[in-house]
């Protein structure tokens, strides 16, 4: 569904020197990205601000031409066939509204159907299952300067899925959006990408949306591909460790000197400990054996890295 | 492709009524301004007798068609003056996204009906106008008045395509555009025999001011030019038109291109 | 005092960096001087009209031309906005006086405009086009006419911006204004050249006091004495107007909790 091969992309920023002379300097955006994203995949697009995310988005839905490199998007040169591809592709922005601000949201998607001449029976179908899905009733006929963030970007998503694409491009989907909303949202892509196959492409900062939908993570930073793989095995390749957290019966010593574990933290006077083990070293069956052979055990979780862990180690690891 | 921004068009209008109150001031307001220019060619004719060797009505048919070209212009390519907010807003960037074209986007994204006023008192002008000149009526000059202002609307709304593109290399450059359309706009409502020098071959020809208003002008009083151009200047308005919207077609197309490829 | 002479130099810093906004306003100007000029002088250039031959019908633009961006004739919406947004309740609470500051602020702008937008296009009159320059005596009462037509200007501006504590959008007003003080203050055509029942009815506004009145003492046309003084006048009544429209707004304000 995308190709994307070698891209990148140059800004010329002019800097002031002195009173009156400038200096024009060359920046890579994006310097060299290639990844592939197949049809029905749901793709994560992450990395810090500043870190080429917005740029690659950008050149993928035509947007910008790249400075040099390859792009396959639905089959398409976005830089050369921009109308032809944004019939196929559905491009939602968190921060910028494509809907008509002072229209009611059915005339924007009215609108919509008109722009991208989309069948009177396939536009109802869709946007009554969106309606229904994304509990837009409510508001349907309310302008839309009127409606708050959540509603706005469940509109959005609307607007980005009347035309029926094949992919959907979203850029901080979830930004500013209140906890019910996000998770509203998330489930609906979720569904979108798994029942009706279309592929998916989201950057965002919000790593539990990634942790929610995206089995696969690209990671970018100062314009180059950091990682690119699931997220289990970036997990798992990043963070070697684990924590096993134990409640004991009665407080004790901390727990030292089982084999693989290299560090052990102790709270509540020793009623509970944080045991920092090697997943290559030993597993966490034998090391909770070895707690309970020490210790009367209460209950106890083995924590999995947060996901900001794991992204911020791979920042750390250049 | 043209009901697609007749829909567009519409619910731009419709959008409009919510603010009935401030509408109709508006409208007032915008006709007001296009007034003032006339308050002014009536007070200088008080004193004088001839501007640039035109009496008063020969010079308000001038000023009329031109109004009312600009009024049409306005109406449409005004929108234009948004462009630098668009492309602050990166709503420039939404637009590139739809599979339309970004120029007629632009220009139908919030039609200001308010600008009709404009139009609405050119028009009146026009009626005054080609009612107290001595016009020798043939069926090709009721088409010439009929066309003149619709030729002149298309100069003028390429004068501001041209200009406005400035914007996406100057951010900031909308208000030096400004000084060109409503430059424009000054400048075609007096003969052009009134200017002279480099600022007349600038504004009249390189602009392709003069086939405003003054060469329609002239065919439709069947006066000659003074300045010993050829009669059929005035019957060319719409070829002019037309190229200098090829012109400036080619323009808007190099400034996107130059946008996509450097960015904002 | 000191407050209001820090503010004054805050005004001038402030608009010394819009300086793209400067070099555009500056080229609408020479443009619309050049145009201006072009009909003045067909005009005026076979025999002089009501006292102007094409050397002061040359001068009456582009000192207008210059004087319209030193005063601010159109587009100043700062305090509206304020207003609008209710930021204005933060300027009301601060300890000074909300007009003066401002006026403040803007005599500092103006001394900035002064250099990069009133003598430029004067400059550009001088050198392309017949030019008529004043008797020595005539240069400081211009520098006060120019003064009193600025503050004067200031306080229907602050009138203006102030309607918006009532009527919330103050656009349509501020709109009207600026679409028809062009006329009313002499910079599309001289005064002298309007109707004697018309020229009546606006000198006894404060309208012409902003631009044809330093132009006329500009040119030594008619008593600068009297043009000084009634630029005076008006400024105290304009100021003392703008102060008891804010003092009603405040005390709204203030009723209504902000």
């Amino acid at each position: 569904m995308i190709e994307v091969r070698e891209l990148c992309r140059e800004f010329t920023v002019t800097t002031k020197v002195g009173r009156l002379r400038r200096a024009r300097t060359k920046v890579r955006a994006v310097d060299s990205v290639s990844f592939d994203v197949a049809a029905g995949e749901a793709v994560g697009y992450v990395g810090p601000n500043g870190a080429g995310k917005s740029t690659t988005i950008k050149m993928l839905t035509g947007i910008l031409v790249p400075t040099s490199g390859h792009v396959r998007v639905a089959g398409v040169d976005p830089s050369r066939a921009r109308r032809d591809l944004a019939r196929r592709i559905g491009v939602a922005f968190g921060q910028r509204s494509q809907l008509w601000w002072d229209l009611p949201l059915r005339d924007s998607f009215d609108l919509l159907r008109s722009i991208y001449r989309v069948d009177a029976r396939d536009h109802a179908r869709r946007l009554a299952e969106c309606v229904e899905l994304l509990d837009l009733s409510g508001f349907l006929d309310r302008p839309v300067r009127q409606l708050s963030l959540g509603q706005r970007m469940r509109g959005e998503v609307t607007a980005a899925l009347l035309h029926g694409p094949e992919l959907l491009v979203l850029d901080e989907p979830t930004i500013g959006l209140d906890l019910e909303s996000k998770e509203r949202l998330r489930e609906f892509l979720a569904d979108l990408n798994a029942q009706r196959g279309t592929t998916l492409l989201l950057t965002t900062h919000d790593l539990d949306d990634i942790e929610r939908l995206c089995p696969r993570l690209v990671v970018i930073d100062r314009g180059t591909v950091l990682a690119d793989g699931p997220l289990e095995a970036l997990r798992a390749e990043v963070v070697p460790e684990r924590v096993l957290v134990v409640d004991l019966e009665k407080p004790s010593e901390p727990l030292t000197g089982i084999r693989g574990v290299v560090d052990v933290r102790i709270e509540l006077g020793g009623l509970r400990q944080h045991l920092t083990f090697r997943k290559d070293e030993t597993t966490a069956a034998a090391v909770i054996a070895a707690v309970a052979a020490q210790a009367d055990v209460h209950d106890l979780v083995v924590e999995e890295p947060e996901i900001d862990d794991v992204v911020r180690r791979l920042y750390a690891r250049r | 492709m043209v009901e697609t921004y007749a829909r567009l068009l519409v619910a731009r209008l419709r959008g409009q009524f919510s603010y009935r109150t401030s509408f109709t001031i508006e409208v007032f307001a915008e006709a007001l301004v296009q007034a003032i220019e006339l308050a002014a060619i009536t007070i200088l004719f008080s004193h004088v007798t001839a501007l640039g060797g035109f009496e008063v009505h020969e010079v308000i048919l001038m000023y009329a068609i031109s109004s009312t070209a600009f009024g049409l212009a306005d109406l449409t390519a005004g929108q234009l003056n948004e462009l630098p907010n668009y492309i602050r807003a990166g709503s420039f960037d939404m637009l590139l996204l739809r599979p339309l074209g970004t120029l007629p986007q632009v220009m139908v994204a919030d039609i200001r009906l308010k600008r009709i006023g404009r139009t609405l008192f050119g028009l009146a002008a026009m009626a005054y106008a080609l009612s107290h000149n001595d016009i020798a009526w043939t069926p090709a000059k009721v088409a010439l008045a009929a066309a003149a202002p619709l030729a002149g609307a298309v100069i003028f709304g390429s004068v501001w395509v041209v200009a406005c593109a400035v914007c996406f290399w100057l951010v900031e450059g909308q208000e030096l555009a400004n000084s060109v359309t409503y430059g424009s706009n000054a400048f075609t409502s007096y003969p052009v025999t009134v200017y002279s020098g480099w600022l007349r071959r600038l504004m009249a020809f390189v602009v392709p001011g003069a086939f405003v208003a003054y060469y329609p002008g002239l065919a439709l009083l069947g006066r000659d030019d003074p300045l010993g151009g050829p009669a059929f200047l005035g019957w060319i308005s719409p070829l002019v038109a037309l190229a200098a919207a090829v012109g400036a077609g080619l323009v808007w197309r190099f400034a996107v291109r130059h946008y996509r490829g450097t960015g904002s | 005092m000191r407050a209001y002479v820090h503010l004054a130099l805050a005004g001038f810093r402030r608009y010394s960096t819009y300086r793209q906004a400067m070099f555009a306003g500056l080229t609408a100007n020479v443009v619309f001087g050049m145009l201006r000029t072009a009909v003045l002088v067909a005009a005026v250039g076979a025999a002089p009209v009501a006292g102007y031959d094409a050397a002061s019908a040359v001068t009456y633009v582009w000192l207008g031309q210059g004087l319209l961006a030193f005063v601010v004739l159109w587009g100043e919406s700062q305090l509206s906005e304020r207003i609008r947004t209710g930021d204005v309740v933060v300027d009301l609470y601060r300890p000074w006086h909300l007009q003066a500051a401002l006026l403040a602020e803007d005599v500092g702008r103006a001394a900035y405009a002064a250099v990069v937008r009133l003598v430029p296009p004067v400059a550009i009159g001088a050198l392309f086009f017949p030019f008529r320059w004043p008797e020595p005596h005539t240069w400081p009462l211009f520098a006060v006419s120019a003064v009193l037509a600025l503050v004067i200007s200031f306080g229907m501006r602050f009138i203006l911006n102030c309607t918006t504590f009532w009527l919330l959008d103050s656009r349509g007003v501020r709109n009207m204004y600026e679409v028809s003080s062009g006329l009313l203050c002499g910079l599309i055509v001289p005064l002298a050249f309007m109707p004697e029942w018309a020229r009546d009815v606006l000198w006894a506004t404060p309208f012409p006091y902003l631009i044809q009145a330093p132009i006329d003492v500009f040119l030594e046309q008619g008593p600068q004495w009297t043009v000084l003084a009634l630029q005076a006048f008006w400024a105290v009544v304009v100021l003392a107007a703008g102060n008891l429209v804010l003092s009603r707004a405040v005390r709204k304000v203030v009723v209504q909790g902000g």
